[in-house]
């Protein structure tokens, strides 16, 4: 039985997307060799940008793209090319305590679905909500969130200071 | 709208169809008029002739040769990854003619954050020539993939600041929108030849064709392949029908980066509304469905002969310099240009 208004090729498209993601996830943390898990990690936030898409949020989508693939991954492979980039398989890159990471990724898990139906309950975001207009997206963040966005903007301005001061010699 | 009347799946294979064109085409223009011909005659000398009248068909000459060839793979090579990577830098280009607009009707989707996602997928190719030169198993194509992404994570900043100052003055990410604003506007109330970007952000289309020129990795920006110290940079291990794919990727990207230009700065598709009385984009004749793609492929080869004038014109900078040309002139530059800009357009 199929419900009615349910939006058959997003939900198609969104269990394929889903899938690879996961997929990739767990390629990052189980992959011996640390460029592989960074392109595998390329891969779970590209998804996260398919979803924003299916969702019709396309500026966040963008921006999903913008910093992570294109700024934060590139970064990341710089650095790890430049310090320890073996071909091959490396052996002492995963942990001998991976295990205990199982149990406290279900927790994160079971946190996250119980916060999500304790905080929606039965309410469900309308279906063809439409696009939401960038105008929209800069007017809420400029207005009712411009101070944590100031906020937000001077921690990363700190950390910037903050890695000169690491990286500078003199 | 002759797109209205056919069915989603003949839409898509006609649009698929016609992103590949305008991503080749360009791309096969510029390698023979300038990379073959132009380069020839400054050099005194008359470039391929045999192939075809006046040489014209020495690029079908040319892929054949490139198809032809042995692909060779080093052993200590990460294999996969290594096949991977061209295609990587290959799809960013596809992807990015995707927001591009040819004309009122004619265009292949017709994004709201357009210049946005332009920005943002054109950075995706810095991964696929790391992971190139990673993958190789060689030091030079390391170093070369390296030096590749310091310069293109420098020169990125620089390029979108100067999109900045159109977006702020159009009032749109979308590229349809920009290219609307400009033919429909006006300068000081006469608006026979609209309002072309170059003009009101000359400073803004500096920075943004240097920083072009950076991207694309052309000379005198060329730091990741100097062939006089690196072989050829990231792409020393490549050759035959991967080769090839990152020699398309080079110069399809000179045609979609100069495409992109041409409708920032230079009114796009358009011509004047005011020659032909239109007021909106609804209200422009069918024609320029046909017209608008060739102004825009004029005005692509006009800025794409200025990069390849440039490219055959200077020498190669030093690293030091490269990166100290991006982050102490153009960024300032482009950031000042903004203030002007942003405080011009609440003032008036």
């Amino acid at each position: 039985m199929l419900a009615q208004n349910v939006q058959v090729a997003q939900n198609i498209g969104f269990g394929i997307i889903a899938a690879v993601m996961i997929a990739s996830a767990l390629k990052v943390v189980t992959s011996s060799n640390v460029v592989h898990a960074a392109l595998a990690l390329v891969a779970v936030l590209a998804g996260a940008a398919a979803q924003y898409l299916l969702l019709a949020a396309e500026f966040v989508a963008v921006t999903q793209i913008l910093v992570y693939v294109g700024a934060v991954m590139v970064l990341f492979l710089f650095g790890v090319m430049l310090t320890r980039a073996k071909l091959g398989r490396d052996a002492d890159l995963n942990n001998k305590n991976a295990k205990v990471g199982i149990p406290v990724a279900l927790l994160m898990l079971g946190v996250m679905v119980y916060v999500l139906i304790d905080g929606w309950h039965a309410t469900k975001l309308p279906q063809d909500g439409g696009q939401v207009e960038l105008k929209n997206v800069s007017d809420s963040i400029f207005v009712p969130y411009l101070l944590p966005f100031w906020a937000l903007s001077f921690v990363l301005l700190a950390a910037v200071i903050g890695a000169i001061v690491l990286a500078r010699k003199d | 709208m002759v797109a209205a009347d056919l069915p989603y799946w003949a839409q898509s294979l006609l649009r698929v169809l016609g992103g590949t064109v305008a991503v080749l085409l360009p791309a096969g223009t510029i390698v023979y008029l300038f990379l073959f011909k132009m380069m020839s005659f400054m050099q005194s000398r008359l470039g391929p002739m045999e192939a075809g009248p006046y040489g014209s068909m020495q690029l079908f000459a040319e892929v054949g040769k490139w198809l032809q060839k042995e692909d060779i793979q080093p052993e200590l090579a990460d294999k996969r990854i290594f096949k991977i990577a061209p295609l990587i830098v290959l799809v960013s280009t596809f992807i990015l003619v995707a927001v591009v607009p040819f004309g009122p009707d004619a265009w292949f989707t017709n994004f709201e954050t357009g210049v946005f996602y332009a920005l943002a997928v054109s950075s995706v190719s810095v991964l696929g020539i790391l992971i190139a030169g990673w993958s190789s198993a060689n030091k030079y194509s390391l170093l070369g993939g390296l030096r590749a992404a310091g310069q293109l994570i420098a020169y990125e900043l620089p390029m979108v600041l100067a999109v900045i100052g159109v977006v702020i003055q159009a009032g749109t990410l979308n590229l349809q929108g920009i290219v609307v604003s400009q033919n429909a506007g006006s300068m000081f109330g006469w608006d026979g030849l609209g309002n072309p970007y170059i003009l009101t952000q000359f400073v803004g289309f500096l920075v943004f064709m240097i920083s072009v020129q950076a991207e694309l990795t052309q000379t005198p920006f060329d730091m990741p392949i100097a062939e006089s110290e690196l072989v050829s940079g990231y792409m020393t291990e490549y050759s035959g029908f991967r080769f090839l794919i990152f020699f398309i990727a080079e110069f399809a990207n000179v045609g979609v980066f100069t495409l992109i230009a041409s409708i920032l700065f230079l009114g796009g598709w358009g011509i004047p509304f005011s020659w032909f009385g239109w007021t909106s984009v609804d209200s422009i004749d069918n024609w320029m469905n046909v017209v608008g793609p060739l102004i825009m492929v004029t005005k692509m080869i006009v800025l794409s002969f200025i990069v390849m004038w440039v490219r055959f014109s200077y020498p190669r900078l030093r690293e030091d310099q490269l990166q100290r040309f991006a982050w102490k002139v153009l960024i300032p530059v482009s950031l000042v240009n903004i203030m002007i800009t942003a405080v011009l357009k609440v003032m008036f």
